[in-house]
């Protein structure tokens, strides 16, 4: 049996306020996946939810990892499991070295038993991986012993993330938006390493707003998400295909989805009222 | 000295010797002339006593007053405690954390407040350089050291405490070397304590163009971690014209150790000293830490690394003092709370008139890592010179959440992503100490306090 991320009738909700109503998805290993949608639809809070982010709580649903239940472990023992996320805005980690703090990921993800303080990968041996894989991605060596995305800029934070994919070697990957904030070169080879990487090896679920990113990594299903749901799914046996989806949402936008969602629409319209008052509270 | 180091273990504790009483400092001044074979000269008998004096005389200190506002220490029984008594043959001294791998030019070991073993390398012998415990040296090499001794740094009557350690002061180390002699190995002492009292002393004299670097520790003995203990001490740090001083201080007492001290450094016409202080033991601390510029184009580096927990309370008092033009400082704290612990860090920096160009910087950044700790961070200038360039600053946050996650989504635990984050808070720190077994040391002292964040 391939492995299978299963994500089934899940509701999160961040403070009292509900912004995922029942997201149904399942992708196995060897799939790509495009999550697409309009901004604050709930794409992010996906990923933040399946991740374990202890500011989005599940009101409702699963999340099963070969029938494992993933919301019964802590975000680090989910990472050991072999989930990784790249985030749409990484945070900056002062005084610690990006070598340092990715041998220390890479011992516990390639070891998911290890206590802390028990031997890491040996410094010699990281390093000359780390820096094979940075040479791959055209990362200057001199990042690894950089602090941790501080002082990055928006591209090169982006990069470290595909970076720190490359080393973890997970089943299954959140790009959150890892195409933002790239230059039109730079997509093209995080495209290409996000194939070399993945192939046949990952599961891959790619929140975007581009169909860059895609050109490498043709989807095999796209998901359109408003609302907090998932109102349309693309794919092999279906009337459209993955990429034709992709291709439409980035032509057109998501008037169409809107028009053909009423409910969703609803709903979007809700979720963006409720953060309008959040935001109206905290000023 | 074999003969009181094999002295009956029975009446060691040092917590059943009476007390600071008038018989006990007489029986303490004659034990004195037992153990170094001789008198010492009058003129030390009579500071002692005159210092004596000053101790019976001054009030202990009071909340009122400013300078102990914010130590709170109404539970000490001074009476609990009384001078350093040797300790018990065969007493094991704990591992010393910053000599770890490094070769040393000498090194001394003290045991609660007696020297018990030291050794300077002959090389440095044949140089000229001094190194051991302070009492004997003072003694055999009196016309070097006297003029140092407490000579412009320090001050008896500074408060009750200094007075008592002034009084009875005992072993501490000395390190002397000649002008023009670069020691280029580090010297180390430390100073263990199991119970009982501490009145060591350090006095380091450079003279011109000289170099060095000493290492000081204190720890608490094995098995004696919470031990009552009390350490009145005094550090003198004299820097000669165009001489180089790193002097690493880690303070790692008992939990059970109330610990006074005044440290001052005098820094001479460019001279330098980078001066490192490790806060992390001791169940209160009161410290008055005294940089003074005192001749022109003198740069001070001043470092501090600080962790509390449990119930600890440290408070790290700093002064950079720019007397003359010129002159440099610049002061990095920072500290990192757990618990309910209590940290306090009070700074100046202090320019006096006519001492232009003074470059002085000052910052000390805390992190808290429980809602129940407390910290202050008291920033301050006095500028009474113009052309100057002072800055100040002071941050204190909690860990932030979005920095754990994004390690625990790595594949850290949630302990080990604090710790990792920690050890970045203090990096910044670490950068600035160019001797590597304290950057370890430190880092894994910290590494291993660091509980649970929640
Ligand atoms: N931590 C949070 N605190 C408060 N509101 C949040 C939080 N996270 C998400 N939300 C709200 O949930 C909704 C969905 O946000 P989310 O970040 O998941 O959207 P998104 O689809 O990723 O959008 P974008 O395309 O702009 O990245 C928004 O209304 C947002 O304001
Ligand atoms: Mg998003």
């Amino acid at each position: 049996m391939s492995d299978t991320l299963k994500i089934i009738n899940l509701h999160v909700a961040v403070d009292d306020k509900p912004i995922l109503r029942g997201v149904d998805l399942t992708i196995r290993r060897g799939e790509v996946h495009a999550l697409m949608g309009p901004n604050g639809s709930g794409k992010s809070t996906l990923g933040f939810a399946i991740m374990g982010h202890p500011g989005y709580r599940v009101t409702e649903g699963r999340v099963e990892l070969n029938g494992q239940d993933l919301l019964a472990m802590e975000p680090h023992e989910r990472a050991r499991a072999g989930l990784f996320m790249a985030f749409q805005r990484p945070v900056a980690i002062p005084g610690v070295k990006l070598a340092d703090f990715l041998r220390h990921a890479a011992s516990n993800i390639r070891r998911p038993d290890r206590k802390e303080g028990e031997e890491l990968i040996p410094m010699r041996e990281f390093r000359k991986e780390l820096y094979a894989k940075m040479d791959q991605l055209r990362m200057d060596r001199d990042f690894a012993r950089r602090y941790v995305n501080d002082g990055f800029s928006g591209g090169e934070m982006k990069r470290a993330e595909i970076l720190q994919m490359a080393i973890l070697r997970p089943k299954f990957a959140i790009l959150d938006e890892t195409d933002s904030g790239l230059d039109v070169d730079a997509v093209r080879l995080a495209s290409q390493s996000i194939a070399e990487i993945g192939g046949a090896e990952m599961g891959i679920l790619i929140i975007t707003h581009h169909d860059k990113l895609l050109e490498h990594n043709q989807p095999h299903y796209t998901h359109v998400m408003l609302g907090g749901r998932i109102v349309e799914t693309a794919g092999p046996g279906m009337a459209r295909s993955g990429p034709e989806l992709a291709a439409e949402l980035h032509r057109h936008g998501y008037d169409r989805i809107r028009a053909a969602y009423p409910e969703a629409a609803a709903d979007e319209q809700a979720m963006q009222r409720a953060s309008g008052r959040a935001e109206a509270a905290a000023v | 000295m074999a003969e009181l180091l094999s002295s009956d273990p029975q009446h060691t504790a040092g917590l059943v010797s009476g007390g600071f009483s008038e018989a006990a400092f007489e029986a303490f001044l004659s034990q004195r002339a037992a153990l170094l074979g001789r008198q010492e000269p009058a003129w030390l008998q009579a500071m002692r006593r005159e210092a004596w004096q000053a101790f019976l005389e001054m009030d202990f200190p009071s909340r009122q007053d400013e300078e102990w506002q914010r130590t709170d220490i109404r539970l000490l029984r001074l009476e609990r405690f009384g001078f350093p008594q040797p300790p018990p043959s065969g007493s094991q001294t704990p591992p010393a954390l910053l000599a770890a791998g490094v070769a040393l030019a000498g090194s001394c070991v003290h045991l609660n407040g007696w020297p018990l073993r030291w050794h300077l390398e002959p090389q440095w012998q044949r140089q000229g350089v001094l190194f051991g415990p302070l009492d004997q040296l003072l003694l055999e090499h009196e016309a070097t050291l006297r003029p140092w001794f407490y000579s412009r740094a320090l001050q008896a009557r500074a408060d009750k405490f200094a007075a008592l350690h002034a009084a009875g002061w005992s072993a501490g180390t000395v390190l002397y070397v000649p002008p023009g002699v670069v020691v280029d190995q580090p010297l180390h002492t430390l100073s263990a304590l199991g119970g009982g009292t501490d009145l060591g002393h350090q006095l380091v004299v450079l003279g011109e163009g000289a170099r060095a670097t000493l290492l000081a520790e204190t720890a608490a003995t094995a098995g004696d971690a919470n031990a009552p203990g009390l350490h009145s001490g005094a550090v003198e740090l004299l820097v000669g014209p165009r001489a180089t001083l790193r002097y690493v201080n880690l303070q790692d007492w008992g939990r059970g150790v109330w610990h006074f001290a005044h440290h001052k450094a005098l820094v001479e016409r460019e001279g330098r000293l980078q001066w490192t202080i490790g806060a992390l033991g001791g169940r209160l601390a009161k410290v008055n830490q005294h940089v003074a510029l005192v001749g022109e184009g003198a740069e001070a580096e001043v470092n501090g690394v600080m962790f509390t927990e449990g119930r600890q309370q440290l408070a790290y008092h700093t002064l950079q003092h720019h007397e003359k033009p010129r002159c440099k400082s610049d002061l990095l704290y920072k500290g990192a709370l757990q618990d309910r612990s209590r940290l306090v860090w009070r700074g100046m920096i202090h320019v006096d008139p006519g001492a232009v160009k003074t470059h002085a910087y000052q910052r000390n950044d805390n992190l808290m890592l429980s809602q129940t700790a407390r910290v202050d961070s008291i920033p301050g200038l006095e500028i009474l010179a113009d052309d100057v360039v002072c800055t100040h600053g002071a941050t204190t946050g909690n860990v932030d959440e979005s920095l754990i996650f994004y390690a625990c989504s790595r594949g850290l635990t949630r302990r080990e992503a604090v710790r990792m984050i920690v050890s970045g808070f203090f990096q910044q720190v670490f950068d600035r100490i160019p001797i590597e077994s304290v950057r370890e040391a430190l880092g894994q002292a910290i590494g291993r306090r660091v509980r649970e964040y929640t």
